[in-house]
């Protein structure tokens, strides 16, 4: 039975990661399970220097989900190579690292010093971040910023790329295009959405930074409509992400055309999830007969 | 740190919303120490997804517990299971309290409410025997006295109502301790945030040394996510720094109670 898929450049064992920000990085779980099992691990974004992040309260549960305002803290690229490249670089499987910035020249720089580095499995770009010499504009929601940072990091690398797309888009089509344009070598959909929660009893916002980003699964039906309309726009892989915590999720993104998954709030409940998304792929397919999960990619059916 | 699926040996009430969860965790229960949590999973709790973290309370052999009080719709779940049914416990987590050393400082104890089952494991274990000054509201709020006692310590009780003990908040016995005596003590304080502040701020100004257990909203608690930081002083500045992971116990010294700018 055949797992294995491929972003660009990258060959993954099996199509199954964790999300950006959701497994720290990969050293914190390693006590609980074991890492070498996964497609690959993808840890926390991270800039050139270091981010201390918003004040508390930084998250708050809600009806099947999670909204969260953590304001990208991080060691920044000297202190992440420092303190976890040493564990991670010695793992069996790839390390994806979730890079951001706030101007294009930062984008490429953390591109060009994570190419150095030697041994990074690829760079996600995470592009829900303002661009403070754009006045502040995301990237991730303007067209021409988008492609414009997808360029310099392919000029400053030639490690696979991949584009993590904001979701907070009219239709994701264009902005999956002008990746692929680019350069980019895969997609990552989605990130969270923008989303509030008030305590009643105060009058007062539940965090801090007033908003925060949805995720968990009461997004997955809306991340998989986007996976499913950027699969139709774009050849370039896809990876699926949003409340995935079983392999049915997961195999519902395959379907709308993810060729690869992630999983993200499901590790702070039930750190086992990713293995269990693994074993139950696996599980489906034997069940089905079905020798390669590239098979199942985009195999909705949907009816003309 | 481990995660097993662990069965309910009992869950009873023990004073008005306050119940007494024990459950069969052998690996757990021989490494746990005092001031260390658990993150516990309510399967049943469809909607609310996230772990809930209770302090340990008692570690026995092959049983491990909790003392928590049904605030809202995790403990209330679990408030109605019963011996028999299975939970997922991830732990023991965290960094817990300094044990005091026999013929060492004389340790103080300050307990607010739920925090009084952290303390009892510490009373526990300290060879060195002292104060409990043990706070709540109402009678009802003031758990495991007679333990305390039967551990061999001095037990001080303040209910906000005066509905038992002492009426007022409970570092007015902790002062009127310090003002008797400061030297040779040692604070350990487990409770709610402004209790752990008033606590920070007498420690000061006694110059006693002390540990507090922070109470933070807490996601993972492993230490990924980056929910439950505290600013902490550093050499250089301050720095945010994980409740799960570098606390929930800190110096009270490196706290920082306001915000740095
Ligand atoms: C390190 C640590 C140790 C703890 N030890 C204990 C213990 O030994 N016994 C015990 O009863 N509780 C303890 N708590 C608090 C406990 O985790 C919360 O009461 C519990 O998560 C509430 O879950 P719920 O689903 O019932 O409440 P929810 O429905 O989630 O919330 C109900 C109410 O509880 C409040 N709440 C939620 N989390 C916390 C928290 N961390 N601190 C204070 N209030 C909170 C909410 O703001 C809300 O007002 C501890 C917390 C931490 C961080
Ligand atoms: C606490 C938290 C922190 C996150 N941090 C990042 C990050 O640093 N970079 C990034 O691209 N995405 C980040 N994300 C988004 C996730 O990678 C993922 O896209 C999103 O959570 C959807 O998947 P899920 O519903 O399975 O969690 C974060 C999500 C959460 C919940
Ligand atoms: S609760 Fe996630 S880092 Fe502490």
């Amino acid at each position: 039975m055949n797992l294995s898929v491929k972003l660009g450049s990258l060959t993954l064992q099996n199509p199954v990661m964790v999300a950006s920000g959701t497994f720290g990085y990969g050293v914190e779980y390693s006590r609980l399970l074991d890492l070498n099992q996964l497609g690959a691990v993808v840890v926390k974004g991270i800039r050139l220097g270091p981010v201390r992040g918003n004040p508390t309260p930084r998250t708050v549960e809600v009806a099947s989900g999670l909204i969260n305002a953590i304001g990208l803290q991080g060691p920044g690229v000297d202190g992440f190579i420092k303190k976890y490249w040493p564990f991670l670089s010695a793992l069996k499987v790839p390390t994806i690292i979730n890079i951001w910035g706030t101007t294009v020249e930062e984008y490429a720089e953390v591109a060009r010093r994570f190419d150095a580095l030697g041994g990074v499995g690829g760079l996600e770009l995470n592009v829900s971040c303002p661009n403070i010499k754009e006045g502040g504009a995301q990237f991730g929601t303007d067209v021409k910023l988008l492609a414009g940072v997808v360029r310099a990091c392919r000029k400053a690398t030639k490690l696979p790329l991949i584009t993590k797309l904001s979701p907070n888009v009219v239709s994701i089509a264009p902005y999956a295009q002008a990746a692929e344009a680019e350069g980019s070598d895969a997609l990552a959909i989605t990130n969270s959405f923008p989303a509030m929660a008030i305590d009643i009893a105060t009058r007062r916002p539940k965090l801090a930074n007033v908003t925060g980003g949805l995720t968990g699964p009461c997004i997955k039906p809306i991340a998989i409509k986007l996976v499913w309309e950027a699969a139709k726009a774009v050849k370039i892989p896809i990876i699926g992400m949003g409340g995935i915590e079983s392999a049915a999720d997961a195999i519902d993104f395959l379907m709308a055309g993810a060729t690869a998954v992630a999983v993200g709030t499901a590790n702070f409940y039930e750190p086992q999830t990713v293995l269990q998304v693994i074993a139950g792929l696996r599980e489906f397919m034997q069940q089905r007969g079905i020798d390669d999960v590239r098979k199942l990619v985009g195999s909705v059916q949907v009816a003309k | 740190m481990l995660e097993r699926t662990v069965q309910i040996v009992s869950n009873e009430r023990d004073t008005d919303l306050y119940f007494r969860l024990v459950m069969r965790a052998p690996e757990m229960a021989r490494d746990a120490q005092p001031g260390q949590f658990v993150h516990l999973r309510v399967a049943a709790m469809r909607d609310a997804l996230l772990r809930r973290p209770f302090s340990i309370y008692q570690a026995r052999g092959d049983t491990l517990s909790v003392l928590y009080k049904s605030v809202g719709k995790g403990t209330d779940v679990l408030a109605r299971m019963g011996p028999g049914e299975e939970l997922s416990l991830i732990g023991p987590l965290g960094h817990g309290f300094t044990l005091p050393k026999a013929g060492g400082e004389t340790p103080l104890l300050v307990a607010g409410g739920y925090g009084m089952a952290a303390m009892y494991m510490l009373a526990e274990r300290s060879p060195q025997r002292g104060i409990v000054f043990a706070g709540g509201r109402r009678r009802v709020d003031i758990l495991c006295e007679d333990e305390f006692q039967k551990l061999g310590w001095d037990v001080r009780v303040t209910t906000e109502d005066g509905s038992y003990g002492e009426k007022g908040l409970v570092t007015h016995p902790l002062i009127a301790e310090l003002r008797r005596s400061a030297a040779g003590r040692k604070l350990f304080a487990c409770g709610p945030t402004p209790m752990l502040k008033a606590v920070g701020k007498i420690a000061e100004e006694f110059k006693v040394p002390a540990e507090l257990s922070m109470d933070e909203h807490m996601c993972c608690g492993v230490g990924v996510c980056l929910t439950c930081v505290i600013p902490v002083k550093t050499t250089d500045g301050w720095e945010y720094q994980r409740t799960c992971t570098e606390g929930p116990v800190f110096d009270a010294s490196e706290v920082m109670w306001e915000m740095p700018k």
